[in-house]
Order: structure tokens, then C-alpha cells, then sequence
């Protein structure tokens, strides 16, 4: 008998159906991998069992009893805990804190500090954590605050533990340690909903899957009689293609060198080149120091000592605006808070980095704004009405192509993408690879920042690898494989 | 030690030596400084400081900011100096809850804008601020509330000396232990500093950082309401201008002792002594020469040396943090 | 969307406007004067001087609760000048050179030195107020040259006062800039999302820095025109004035989050207050009252949009 069910769950948020029919079971000592494109309604599922929101309609059903999760603390209560996306965590509070916020031991009604202290020490011990609970949150890594929140579970009988795509920010040997904590929770009898992009981690973890398409489950059953294509298909409610968009190089010269670039505490001594045509794929674990140095190449931040070369001619790219008169465009990690700006349309987003070209002498003319939105709508395939749709409204595949399109129109010479495909949906991820293709068979360079290991491999024509704020190797196409890869990225 | 507070702490103790040389340079200039009696007269002077840095820290710590805490104060004081003119035989205890009572509504009022509206809090007070100083005018129709007009009792309580210390002195360290003990080991203090650090997380462990903030207005208020009766008693008068900018010196104290404008940073220690530090150079001004109307621009420079330090420590974390 | 929205929100002012003329032109046998209106203008062309950068800082995301501070300083600063024998244009230089100078050095302490611009505005207020104390003391400063009143006392043409005149130009001249170049939609797009703007190239700190200045710039040019008009300087010049022109700012339909607003609702929103303003000079009600109608006008206007948004969208909005 399942543990947790739920059944013909409904909720809608104003006119928006989140969920439709939302089925779910999960088993006692079992991992159920949630599986399903951005906006299938997997987020929503979450806060309902969470707390933080409740259904419209259906059912939840705990050991067979039927209960209603009115709050949080309420859902904790009944043992369910949850590691959100986002790391939900005090930096402001001590470790020990962190764990007991809502639920603090007393002693006659006041906050027992050394209780407190004493029952997170054993809690972290049983975690094999080698944090102190008397550190301030703020000082630890993304990895170790996703413990504090599974830590935060255990202090109560924890026997659901939801984990919402817990290794988006995490690394290689950070996911393997955080899967040897999940098995160890599930050997001993919780059950585990687990949410996943990647399909790796899905079949390395999980015993079972559910499916959920357009707020409705679509498919649920054992892991090990289903195969990746058949969840993909499942997903999409179609077969997709696992092949890269990827056609032979033409190489040039080189179009950007960076030699002995560092920058005190976040990388040293990084030297490399891209040649005209090529994409430079850059892997690492999280920490090892590749956005901060696309901030640097970018103008974001400055390096301490090192040069960067475009063309051949040396470059000093103290800001952003330096960087993009040498023609480097930048698209981050975060599309949403440093990529786009979510309340403005399309075409205002799109021109914002090309107001000079639009407007030479000062004065803004809507009509150039709008027709170059549309050329680059078109040109990307970009799925909306209009260009006055607001950038909030699209999926995040639209927004990332909207990100990139509005770099592609400043025409630069060398796009820095970071984690280009994190979070969108499949259809949108083989779209974006066909437009790196496309820029880079027009004499262009591309390097790309990544932790998909799939479309490191794929998608690049040479593969840096760095580990610890240095570079540990660099592999050409032919030579890189899964394995050699993840060692240079991992350890010596 | 919870480590996150004994960074603050530290910068409490370092604050503290700073307090304390600049206490001891005054004396050794001018030995009389340095006498019990003058000390006690730093005290008194500064209490009711403390006791409004103390509502505000509170307020500040929960993400908000609270203008309105000085017109509060007057009309609170306005309210209980009209009460008093008209009913002279009310006793000095009913007239400070009154006065608690009047400033807690006005600061339920700022409160209940904030949470249940979620309007931005500064936009909030500086309207209330600015509301309850004009119903100030209205009440008292623009005339003063003299001393001959205020009861024996009703002026002589906040004069009362017990062990060397007024009345004033005693509230302002009794509200500031009382402090210290509630957001140290109280449900409801830790929840504070819970929902100001980070109030997306409080929501997922149960807490309403809109309540929160709610509760601290009402303190912030409460307290005011009873400052505002302190002040009018203290200073046998009451009109419309009493305290005006006084919220500035409120939340100088409140910045120069380590709050966080940030939220969910702010310790009752260094809260006090941001308000001593202010006290001890209001006091040793006229000692040293130096005319009192440098006191605002002293206390300028303070902030800005205060608020330059503590955005330098945090800027690479909070920058990339606090994105949206 | 927004566009309809918020020439929703100006026709709303223009709305209240156009009451306050009939109330006060029914009520007061005076009002309808052309001179008596002249007057009026007095009431707000100061005020909304400053008003029009301000407008600027708070799109694009800060505030600068100095101002008043600022114009404190500068008139001081021209006061001590003036009673050294300094000339008219001289003064006027120093004024606004003063003011430059302090919005700079907001400008600096946030985009430099990092602090939140609330909290630094906060600080510089209490130093620039402050400074003006420590000179002055209980001072009054009143040997102004002859030729100095003309910009506070001044008329262009007519019943149209210099300072009007000054007022509706800038007014003519922010509007262009805010709303017709690319310096102007760089502007609301730092207000909307900094790092977004940083990361596409938009010179964040630059824009901030000069926005600081300007702000600055103007609250010395206000300071010229005030002082000109009192024809003396106290330390304690234009106290409060920055809530009421933040006031203006957000009456007009700014927003203060940051990325909307209109230069035309801040200039109605100044006319209808200035306007309230005179009108009950005239009904012989004290300003203090004014005072709770700006208080309640201005938590009005941020909970209203706040109260529509509520329901339903605004749920729908924080989670999906």
C-alpha cells in the first residue's frame, strides 16, 4: 500500500490551471523520480504537499487517512519535508538555528539554546556533515545548505522527503554525495519524491517514476521496466531525437586568447583560445571558479593580472561596455534576475543592448524598436503573439532565446553563454544548440559554460575542464569522453 | 556561541572599546565627565533614545523602516498631556498605558499597511508621519500644553531617583534587559530575526514575515507612545513640534549600532551603545568648546562612517544575493 | 498595458485637477484671478524643481531623501558668500555648484561605497542639515544684493513668474529625456532590474552616479529661488520639503519599486498639490492640514494599485 497518495488534485492560480488531475503515490522505502517539461506542474505539486498552497479539489491521503495540509508547519508535522530549488536557508542564523526555526526546543516556554545545539550536533552527525552547528548558514556552500534543509526533516520523524531539483547548482561529487544520503533515508523507510531534469540522475537514483504533462499525471510505473526514451516520449507527448544539432567546424584563426588571467580566490593562471568557428565548451564542478570567469572575460568583474587578446590585439576589459565594443556579448546563468527584465516586452528587452544602434543620436524611435524585435523573433522562432508580450509571460525556453537574441542582434564576434539550457524544456534546448551551430558557422566563436555533461560532450569542438579555480585539461572532440572528463573535473 | 551572532558581536565589542575610549578621552580632558552624577545625567538624557532604537531596531530588523516613530511620540504625548489638563486626577499608571496604547494603535495602523497591504514601509511612515503630526495641530488646535496646566504627579514621575538613577534611566535598562531576553530565548524574537534574514524561507517554516513586521510597528509604537508621555513629563510642555526629526536620531543609533538595514541583523547591545556613543557626544559637546549645533553634523559623519563600513563587509555576498 | 495604466493615472490627476479648480473657484470669490493663480504657482514651482530629477532617481530605482538638506546647505553656502560681498551670478553658482557637489556625494556614497541609497540619503541628510547648523548656528544670513531677489520674485512676462517659466522648460526638457531617448529607456530599465542592465551592457553606476548629481544640481537651483524669494537663510530652510516632493514624485504615478512613471503625472501631481496647497490659504486653513491630506494622498496612492493588483492577479503572479 502506498505511504502518500494523491488523487485527482486540481488547482488553479486566477485563470491559470496549475494542476488538472494530478495523481501521485509514493511507497515506503522507494525513490519516485517527478519527472515532466517546466510548467508541467511539478512546482505546484510541491508547495501542495509542502503547505504553502492548497488544492481546489482531490485528495490526499496519509497511510489511507485522508488529511488536508493547511501550512507548512502542518506538513512537517505530519513528517513531510521538503529541499527546496531555491536553498531556503537563514544565512543570518546559526546552522543549529537553521534546523529548529518553527519548531524550537523549549524549556518553560523559552528557547533552550544548548538543546537546540545538542540535538542538531547528533542530527549532523547522522548526516556525516562536518559543519559545526554554531556556524552561521551564510558561510556554507549551495551543497551543504541543501543538508541543513534535510537536516531540518530529521530533527522530526521525517517519512516524506521531497527534493526539488536538489542538484540544479550542485556538483559532480556534491550529487553523489547528496544520492548516498537519499539511499540511506530510503533504506531506512522514507519515501522519497525526487524532481529531476536530467535523466542520468532520474535512472541512477529513483525505483519509480511519475510523469506529469500540462498540470496531469500521464504515466507512472517502475523505473527499471521503462527506458529513457519512453519517459522523454511520456513527457513531451512525443518521441524526441537525442541527437545535437552539431555540423562540422570550419576553424579559423584564433578569435579571443586569454593567457595567465587570475583573480585572488576565484581562479589562476587560466590560459586558453577560441578559434573562429569553434565552440569551447567549459566544465567544472559549481565552485570552480568558470562563471567568475566569463564575469571577467565580460567585464563584470576585473582580473588581477593575466591578458585577454581579441583579434590578436591586446584588451583590457575593465567594464561591460568595453567588453561589448570588443564584441563579446555575455548570456548568464540567471536568466531571470541578470539575463532579462521580466516586466518588459520582448522588444524592450531585446533592445537593450543595442540602444546606441537603435537610437545614434539619443532620440528612441518605437517603430526601429519593434522592427528589429521582430526580425529576431522570427529569426529564433520564438513562440508569442507579439513582440509587446511581456518576457515574464513566455516559458523559459522563450525567454532564453529572447536572452540570446537580443546579444545576436548587437552582431558580436564572441558569445559567452553559461549554463545555456539550464531548466527549459527539451524542444527549446535543441533550439538553442542550432543557434550556437548557426553563429558559429558564420566565423564567430562560442564559449560555453556547462554542467550537462550530454551537451558538453555534444555540442563542443574542444572541452576545457577546470577544477579548483585552475585549468586541469583540455580535451578535443575526438578525445573527450564521459569518463575523462568528469576525472579532470573531479580529482587528479 | 551561535557564530553568526558573535560576528556581530564582535563588532558589538570593538563598537563597545570605541564607546568606552571616547568616554575616557572626554574624562581625561575633563575629569568631571567621569563623575557618577554626570554619567547618570548621560543616562537620563539618553533614554528615551534607547528606548525608541530599541522599537526600531525591532522594526528595521523585520525589513522595515518606521519615519513615523518622532510624530508618533507627540501625539501620544499630546493625547495623554490633554487627558491629563482635563482629568488631573488620573494616575500616572493609566496615563502610560494610554500612552502605550495610543502610540501601539498608530503603529498598528503603519503595521497593517505594510503586511496586509504590503505597501514599501518607507513610503508608509513618512505618510504617517506626516498624518500624525497634523492630527497633533487638529487635537490641540495649535496651542501648547504648558506646565502649569500638567498635574504634580503626572510631571514628577519621570524625576523620581532610586539608587542615584530617574525613573527615565530605570525604564530605558529594565526595556532594554526585557529586550534582550525576548529575542534571545522568546518564540516570537527569534521568528524576527527569522523573517528579516531570509522571510521566503520564515513563509516555508510557518512564519508570517507580514506579521513580523506587524508586531514590530505595534513595539515600535507602543514604545513611542510611552516615550511620548516621558517627553512631555520631562520636558513640562507639549505641542505640535515636540521631537521633530527625532526619528533621524533614532535610526542613527540604530545604524551606527549595527543594524542591518538589510533586515535580520541588529543586536540589543549594540543598539544601546549606538545610543550611548550619541549620548556622550551630545553631552561632551559644550565641555569641549564646541557649539551644540555641530551635534547633527557630528552625528552625520557617524552614520555614513557606520553604514560605509558595513556595506564594505557585506558587498560581494548581499550584492549577488539580493538580486531581485 | 502599463502604457494604458498609467495614462490611466494621469487622466485621474488631470481629473482631481480640474475639481480642485471648481471647489476653489466656487468656494473663493479670488480664485479665478490671474494673478491670484500666479501666486499659487509659488506654492509648488520650487518644490517641483526638484521633483523632475527626483522623478528620474526613483524610476530608476533609488531615492534621495537629502534634498531638502541639500537646499538648506546651498542657501547657507550662498548666504555666507553673499555676506562677503559676493555678485548675483556668482551666488547663483555657488548655489547650484553646492548642490552638485552634495548630490555627488550621494551619488559616490552608493554607487562606491555600496550603501543603500536610503540609508545614505538618511546619513547625508543629518551631515548636509547638520553642516548648515554648525555654520549657522541661530544665525540669520539676509545681505543679499538687490539684483538677487529676481529669481525668486521675478516675473518673465505677465502673471508668468521666472520661476514658472524655469519650471515648465525643465518640465518640457526632462519629459523629452525620459521618455524619447535611449537615456531614457536606459533609465527604466536599471529601475526594472539593475543587474539585467548591467549584464547588457547599460553603464548602471554612470547613470546613478549622474542621476545623484543632477538631483543634487536642481536642488541648489531650488535653493537659488527659494532663498531669493524668502530673501534670507535660515538653517532651518525648506524642513520637510523632501516628503512633500517625494510626495509629488509618487502622486504622479511613479512607482517605488522602481521602472514606471511619467514626468506628466509628476507635473500634474505638483500642480494639484501646490494647488491644494493655495486653495486653503485661502479658505483660511492652517498648512499643517495639508499636511494629513499629503500623508493620506500618498499612502493612498501606493495602496491603491496595491489593492487592485490583489485580487486576483497578484497571486497568480508570486507563484507561477
Amino acid at each position: 500500500m502506498p505511504f502518500l497518495t494523491l488523487s485527482h488534485i486540481q488547482k488553479s492560480f486566477g485563470g491559470t490551471r496549475a494542476l488538472t488531475d494530478a495523481n501521485l503515490s509514493l511507497h515506503a522505502g522507494q525513490v519516485t523520480a517527478l519527472i515532466g517539461e517546466n510548467g508541467a506542474g511539478k512546482s505546484t505539486l510541491v508547495k501542495i504537499l509542502s503547505g504553502v498552497h492548497q488544492p481546489d479539489a482531490g485528495e490526499i491521503q496519509l497511510e489511507g487517512q485522508a488529511v488536508r495540509i493547511d501550512h507548512p508547519e502542518h506538513a512537517r508535522e505530519l513528517g513531510i519535508s521538503v529541499v527546496h530549488q531555491e536553498s531556503v536557508v537563514f544565512d543570518n542564523l546559526s546552522v543549529a538555528e537553521n534546523m529548529f526555526v518553527g519548531d524550537r526546543p523549549r524549556e518553560r516556554g523559552w528557547v533552550s539554546w544548548r538543546t537546540m545545539r545538542q540535538r542538531a550536533a547528533e542530527v549532523l552527525k547522522q548526516l556525516d556533515a562536518t559543519f559545526d552547528p554554531d556556524a552561521p548558514a551564510g558561510s556554507l556552500s549551495i551543497a551543504q545548505k541543501h543538508v541543513i534543509q534535510i537536516a531540518r526533516g530529521l530533527t522530526r520523524r521525517a517519512r516524506v522527503l521531497i527534493m526539488d531539483e536538489p542538484t540544479a547548482s550542485l556538483a559532480h561529487r556534491e550529487v553523489e554525495e547528496l544520492f548516498g544520503l537519499t539511499r540511506k533515508l530510503s533504506a531506512a523507510g522514507c519515501s522519497v519524491l525526487f524532481i529531476s531534469h536530467k535523466f542520468e540522475e532520474v535512472f541512477d537514483i529513483a525505483n519509480r517514476y511519475s510523469v506529469f504533462r500540462d498540470g496531469a499525471s500521464v504515466g507512472e510505473g517502475e523505473l527499471a521496466a521503462s527506458s529513457r526514451d519512453e519517459l522523454i516520449r511520456l513527457m513531451v507527448g512525443r518521441p524526441v531525437e537525442q541527437l545535437f544539432p552539431k555540423t562540422p567546424p570550419e576553424l579559423g584563426e584564433p578569435l579571443m586568447r586569454v593567457e595567465h588571467l587570475s583573480r585572488t580566490g576565484e581562479f589562476q593562471d587560466i590560459s586558453f583560445d577560441v578559434r573562429r568557428g569553434e565552440i569551447l565548451g567549459i566544465y567544472g564542478l559549481v565552485g570552480a571558479g568558470r562563471t567568475e570567469l566569463a564575469q571577467v572575460l565580460f567585464g563584470l568583474e576585473s582580473a588581477d593580472s593575466g591578458s585577454i587578446e581579441v583579434c590578436g590585439r591586446r584588451v583590457a576589459v575593465k567594464s561591460v561596455q568595453e567588453a561589448v565594443r570588443e564584441g563579446i556579448a555575455y548570456v548568464p546563468e540567471d536568466r531571470q534576475t541578470q539575463g532579462a527584465i521580466l516586466p518588459f516586452s520582448i522588444a524592450s528587452n531585446l533592445a537593450l543592448p543595442n540602444l546606441t544602434a537603435l537610437a545614434p543620436r539619443g532620440w528612441w524611435s518605437a517603430q526601429r524598436e519593434t522592427q528589429l524585435a521582430d526580425e529576431w523573433v522570427e529569426t529564433l522562432k520564438v513562440k508569442t503573439a507579439n513582440t509587446a508580450t511581456v518576457v515574464q509571460d513566455l516559458s523559459g525556453g522563450n525567454q532564453q532565446k529572447v536572452v540570446i537574441a537580443k546579444w545576436l542582434a548587437r552582431k558580436p564576434k564572441i558569445l559567452i553563454l553559461d549554463e545555456p539550457t539550464k531548466g527549459i524544456d527539451v524542444g527549446a534546448k535543441r533550439a538553442v544548440h542550432a543557434v550556437m551551430d548557426q553563429f558559429v558557422h558564420r566565423g564567430c566563436a562560442v564559449i560555453m559554460i556547462s554542467s550537462d555533461l550530454p551537451e558538453i560532450l555534444g555540442m563542443s569542438d574542444r572541452i576545457l575542464v577546470m577544477r579548483r579555480g585552475r585549468v586541469r585539461a583540455l580535451f578535443t572532440r575526438e578525445e573527450a569522453t564521459s569518463e575523462a572528463v568528469i576525472r579532470a573535473a573531479t580529482d587528479a | 556561541m551561535n557564530a553568526s551572532l558573535s560576528a556581530a558581536s564582535r563588532r558589538d565589542l570593538v563598537f563597545g572599546i570605541l564607546t568606552v575610549a571616547l568616554l575616557a578621552a572626554v574624562s581625561v580632558a575633563f575629569p568631571s565627565f567621569a563623575s557618577p552624577a554626570n554619567l547618570a545625567d548621560v543616562l537620563n538624557d539618553t533614554s528615551i533614545l534607547i528606548l525608541l532604537a530599541l522599537g526600531q531596531m525591532l522594526v528595521i530588523v523585520t525589513r522595515g523602516i518606521d519615519l513615523s516613530v518622532a510624530a508618533n511620540l507627540a501625539l501620544s504625548g499630546m493625547i495623554v498631556a490633554l487627558l491629563n489638563r482635563s482629568f488631573p486626577a488620573i494616575g500616572v499608571l493609566p496615563i502610560i498605558c494610554i500612552a502605550a496604547l495610543s502610540g501601539g494603535v498608530l503603529g498598528a495602523f503603519n503595521g497593517l499597511l505594510v503586511w496586509k497591504l504590503r505597501l514599501p514601509p518607507i513610503v508608509v511612515t513618512l505618510g504617517t508621519m506626516s498624518i500624525y503630526r497634523g492630527v497633533i495641530y487638529l487635537l490641540s488646535q495649535g496651542a501648547w500644553v504648558n506646565e502649569n496646566e500638567m498635574s504634580r504627579e503626572f510631571l514628577r514621575f519621570v524625576r523620581w531617583d532610586f539608587v542615584e538613577l530617574t525613573t527615565l534611566s530605570w525604564l530605558a535598562i529594565v526595556v532594554a534587559l526585557l529586550g534582550f531576553i525576548a529575542l534571545r530565548y522568546s518564540g516570537a524574537g527569534r521568528d524576527m530575526y527569522a523573517a528579516g534574514g531570509n522571510p521566503t524561507a520564515a513563509q516555508y517554516c510557518g512564519i508570517d514575515p507580514g506579521r513580523m513586521q506587524f508586531i514590530a510597528y505595534v513595539i515600535s509604537g507602543a514604545l513611542a507612545g510611552v516615550c511620548g508621555y516621558l517627553w512631555v513629563a520631562r520636558f513640562a510642555v507639549a505641542y505640535t513640534d515636540i521631537a521633530l526629526g527625532f526619528e533621524l536620531q533614532v535610526i542613527a543609533a540604530c545604524l551606527i549600532g549595527g543594524v542591518a538595514i538589510a533586515g535580520g541583523v541588529g543586536s540589543v547591545f549594540g543598539v544601546v551603545l549606538g545610543c550611548l556613543f550619541i549620548g556622550i557626544i551630545r553631552n561632551a559637546l559644550p565641555l569641549v568648546g564646541i557649539s551644540a549645533f555641530w551635534q547633527m553634523f557630528i552625528n552625520g559623519l557617524v552614520i555614513l562612517a557606520a553604514v560605509l563600513l558595513s556595506a564594505r563587509q557585506r558587498e560581494r555576498k548581499r550584492s549577488i544575493l539580493e538580486a531581485v | 498595458m502599463n502604457a494604458a495604466r498609467w495614462l490611466r493615472w494621469e487622466s485621474m490627476l488631470a481629473a482631481v485637477l480640474i475639481v480642485e479648480f471648481v471647489f476653489f473657484a466656487s468656494t473663493s470669490p479670488y480664485f479665478l484671478d490671474v494673478w491670484t493663480l500666479s501666486d499659487a504657482s509659488f506654492n509648488f514651482t520650487e518644490r517641483a524643481i526638484v521633483a523632475l530629477p527626483l522623478a528620474l532617481l526613483i524610476i530608476a530605482g533609488e531615492i534621495d531623501i537629502s534634498v531638502a538638506a541639500i537646499m538648506a546647505l546651498a542657501s547657507v553656502a550662498m548666504g555666507l558668500a553673499a555676506a562677503h560681498g559676493v555678485d548675483t551670478p556668482a551666488l547663483v553658482a555657488i548655489g547650484m555648484g553646492t548642490g552638485l557637489v552634495a548630490g555627488a556625494i550621494n551619488g559616490a556614497l552608493v554607487t562606491i561605497g555600496r550603501v543603500p541609497s536610503i540609508v545614505a540619503t538618511i546619513g547625508t541628510m543629518t551631515l548636509f542639515r547638520g553642516g548648515a547648523y554648525a555654520v549657522l548656528g541661530d544665525r540669520v544670513l539676509k545681505e543679499y544684493p538687490a539684483s538677487f531677489a529676481v529669481f525668486g520674485q521675478g516675473y518673465a512676462f505677465g502673471p508668468i513668474s521666472l520661476e514658472l517659466l524655469t519650471f515648465g522648460l525643465l518640465a518640457i526638457a526632462f519629459a523629452l529625456v525620459l521618455h524619447y531617448t535611449r537615456w531614457g529607456r536606459a533609465i527604466f530599465a536599471i529601475g526594472a532590474n539593475p543587474i539585467a542592465s548591467r549584464c547588457s551592457g547599460i553603464a548602471v553606476d554612470r547613470y546613478k552616479f549622474v542621476l545623484f548629481s543632477i538631483t543634487g544640481l536642481f536642488s541648489g537651483l531650488a535653493a537659488v529661488m527659494l532663498t531669493s524669494r524668502l530673501g534670507s537663510t535660515r538653517p532651518s530652510i525648506a524642513q520637510g520639503w523632501e516628503l512633500e516632493i517625494i510626495s509629488m514624485v509618487i502622486l504622479g504615478g511613479v512607482s517605488v519599486w522602481g521602472g514606471k512613471g511619467t514626468i506628466l503625472g509628476v507635473v500634474l501631481a505638483a500642480i494639484v498639490l501646490g494647488l491644494v496647497n493655495f486653495g486653503l490659504g485661502l479658505l483660511n486653513i492652517p498648512g499643517i492640514v495639508m499636511s494629513i491630506i499629503v500623508g493620506a494622498l500618498l499612502i493612498t496612492v501606493v495602496a491603491i494599485p496595491a489593492i487592485a493588483e490583489r485580487w486576483p492577479q497578484a497571486r497568480l503572479r508570486k507563484t507561477s
